[in-house]
C-alpha cells in the first residue's frame, strides 16, 4: 500500500515538475511531532470509520439474509408482531448509542489533537517570516539583532529538533502555507498574520507547497523546505547573511553591471550592492537554490537563461516580463547570477 | 412551461456573453524587430545605476488599450516602479499630475511611451533598458485611463492602497489639450 502511495504521489503530483529528485510530500510519514498527531488523528478517523463501514455492510447482509423468503403461494401476514418491534427497537436504540460515542470519541481526539498542536513548546525557537505573493514566497529569518536578519526566497531552511515558530503574512490573495511531512495546513489571508509552529526530528528535504487555488500559477507555488543538523543549519545561516560576493571574472562583472544598469534591479534584491527592491525574490544566494520559479525547473545555467529570455513561456502569467536581449548579454547574466552562492 | 424555457434560454445567452470576454496573451514576444531606435535618450538622469541598461534584439507587446488585464499591469508597474513617487496617485506632486487634461508632450499612446522610454528635459528619468517594452505599453494605457481617455469598463476599478481620487474607471473623460502645458 505504501510502495502504490509513493507511486501514485509521484505520478499525481511530482511528475509535472520534471526530472528533480522529489522531496519528501507525505502527510503520513511524519517528520515532526506536529505531522505525527495529525497523522495519528488521521489513522484513528480511518479505523473508526471503516469500523461502522465493515458493520453496516454486516448489517445490511445480515438483514438481506434474513427476510423472510415468500412465493405467489404464501399467505398474507397480518397479525400484529409487538415482540418483534419491541427487539427492533432495542437494536436501534444500541447502534444509535454505538454511533454517538464512535462520533463523540471522534471529537475529542479531534479536540484533543488540537491542544497536542497548540502546546508544541516554543522555547528557543527560530521565527521566521513567510510572505506569500502570486506565485512565490519570500522568507526573512528574524533575529534580535537587526544585522542578522536576512531574507531568501521559495526555500526555508530549520535546524533538526529545534521549533519553527513561522509568522504568515499575504501580499496580494488568499494563500495557504502545507508542508505535509511537517504540519497542516495555515490558511495566509491579506491583511491578517497567522503563525504556524512546527519541529522537524529528522534531517532530510521537505516539499511545501501552496494549498489555496491562488490564481493562474497556483499550481508551481512550491518551496523547499530543508531540515539541517543545527550546526549545519548555522553555517548555512552564516554563509546567508553575508553580502553577495563581489564577481571575478570578466563576464560576471558584465552581468552585474548589466543586472544594476537594466530592468533586474527594479524588482530583484541583491545584497551588497544598489538592487534593494522587493517586488520579485532576494537573489543574494540564488546559485545555492535547488530550483527557479517557485518550484518550476531545476535551477541549470540552460534553464535560467530560458527563464530569463522568456518567463512567459515556462509560467504564463507570472510578473517578470521577456528580456528579448543578445545572447552574450543574456550569458553575461546567468554567468553572473551563477556566482551567487 | 416553454416561456419558463424561453426565459432559460436567455439566461444561458446573456451568462455566455461573460465568457471568453478578454483573452490575456501573455506569448506575445518577438512581434517586431528593433522598432525603436536605439538613440540614447532625451533625458540624462536614469533610475539605478548608471549604464546602458538592456538593449533588447526585439521588440515585445503592444498599446492594448482593450484589456482590463493589461492596464491593471499597468497600474500595478505604476506602483512598483515607483511612478506614484513623483506623480503621486496621479494627482501630481514632483511631477505634473497626470489625472487632468492638460499634456505638456502630448497624449497620444506614443507620445506617451516616448515620453517614459526617453524621458523629457526638466526632471523626467529615461527608463531605456530599464522596464521592458511590453510592461511600457502596459504603463501607457494605464496613464491614459487615469484621465479618462480609455474605456471605462476596461480602466481598473479597484486600488490596493487608499486613494483620494474616484477608481480610474469612474472618471469623466477629458478632452486632452495639448495646448495648454503645466
Amino acid at each position: 500500500m505504501s510502495a502504490a502511495h509513493r507511486a501514485w504521489l509521484a505520478a499525481v503530483s511530482i511528475a509535472p515538475i520534471g526530472a528533480i529528485a522529489s522531496p519528501a510530500h507525505d502527510a503520513l510519514r511524519a517528520a515532526g511531532p506536529q505531522a505525527a498527531h495529525i497523522a495519528d488523528l488521521w489513522w484513528l478517523t480511518l479505523g473508526v470509520c471503516a469500523f461502522v463501514f465493515v458493520a453496516v455492510l454486516a448489517a445490511l447482509a445480515w438483514a438481506l439474509w434474513r427476510t423472510p423468503r415468500s412465493d405467489a403461494g404464501t399467505p398474507a401476514d397480518a397479525a400484529p408482531a409487538p415482540a418483534a418491534e419491541k427487539r427492533i427497537g432495542r437494536r436501534v436504540t444500541v447502534a444509535v448509542t454505538i454511533s454517538s460515542v464512535l462520533l463523540i470519541g471522534l471529537l475529542i481526539a479531534s479536540v484533543m489533537t488540537d491542544r497536542a498542536l497548540a502546546h508544541l513548546s516554543l522555547d528557543d525557537a527560530l521565527h521566521v517570516q513567510v510572505t506569500a505573493h502570486q506565485w512565490w514566497w519570500t522568507v526573512t529569518y528574524d533575529d534580535r539583532q537587526p544585522e542578522r536578519i536576512f531574507t531568501t526566497a521559495n526555500e526555508l531552511y530549520v535546524p533538526v529538533g529545534r521549533p519553527v515558530l513561522v509568522t504568515l503574512h499575504s501580499d496580494d490573495v488568499i494563500h495557504s502555507f502545507w508542508v505535509p511531512s511537517l504540519h497542516g495546513k495555515k490558511d495566509l489571508i491579506p491583511g491578517r498574520v497567522a503563525t504556524i509552529q512546527f519541529r522537524a526530528d529528522q534531517p532530510g528535504e521537505y516539499l511545501g507547497e501552496c494549498a489555496e487555488f491562488c490564481g493562474l500559477q497556483h499550481a508551481f507555488m512550491a518551496f523547499d523546505v530543508v531540515a539541517l543538523a543545527p550546526a549545519q543549519f548555522e553555517a548555512w545561516a552564516d554563509a546567508h547573511r553575508k553580502p553577495a560576493a563581489e564577481p571575478e571574472d570578466a563576464a560576471a562583472r558584465r552581468g552585474r553591471d548589466l543586472f544594476l544598469s537594466g530592468s533586474c534591479m527594479l524588482c530583484h534584491a541583491i545584497q551588497g550592492t544598489s538592487a534593494n527592491a522587493h517586488k520579485a525574490p532576494d537573489l543574494t544566494h540564488f546559485a545555492s537554490r535547488a530550483r527557479i520559479g517557485a518550484g518550476r525547473l531545476p535551477n541549470t545555467p540552460a534553464n535560467l537563461a530560458a527563464w530569463i529570455a522568456d518567463p512567459q513561456k515556462i509560467k504564463p502569467g507570472v510578473n517578470m516580463p521577456a528580456h528579448l536581449i543578445p545572447g552574450d548579454d543574456l550569458g553575461a547574466l546567468v554567468a553572473y547570477l551563477g556566482t551567487l552562492r | 412551461m416553454t416561456k419558463a424555457m424561453a426565459i432559460g434560454v436567455a439566461g444561458v445567452i446573456v451568462l455566455m456573453s461573460g465568457c471568453e470576454r478578454e483573452e490575456r496573451d501573455f506569448d506575445r514576444t518577438a512581434l517586431r524587430s528593433n522598432p525603436r531606435a536605439q538613440a540614447d535618450g532625451m533625458a540624462d538622469l536614469q533610475p539605478g545605476q548608471p549604464g546602458r541598461g538592456m538593449r533588447p534584439t526585439a521588440s515585445a507587446g503592444g498599446y492594448n488599450p482593450n484589456s482590463a488585464y493589461e492596464v491593471a499591469q499597468g497600474k500595478q508597474w505604476f506602483r512598483w516602479y515607483n511612478c506614484v513617487g513623483c506623480h503621486a496617485q496621479g494627482g501630481g506632486a514632483i511631477g505634473p499630475a497626470l489625472m487632468d487634461d492638460k499634456w505638456i508632450y502630448g497624449s497620444t499612446p506614443d507620445t506617451i511611451f516616448a515620453t517614459i522610454v526617453d524621458g523629457r528635459p526638466n526632471g523626467m528619468p529615461s527608463f531605456r533598458g530599464r522596464i521592458p517594452e511590453a510592461q511600457v505599453w502596459q504603463l501607457v494605457a494605464y496613464v491614459r485611463s487615469m484621465s479618462g481617455l480609455i474605456s471605462p469598463d476596461v480602466a481598473p476599478n479597484r486600488s490596493d492602497g487608499m486613494a483620494g481620487a474616484p477608481p480610474e474607471g469612474r472618471r469623466e473623460p477629458t478632452r486632452p489639450d495639448e495646448n495648454k502645458p503645466k
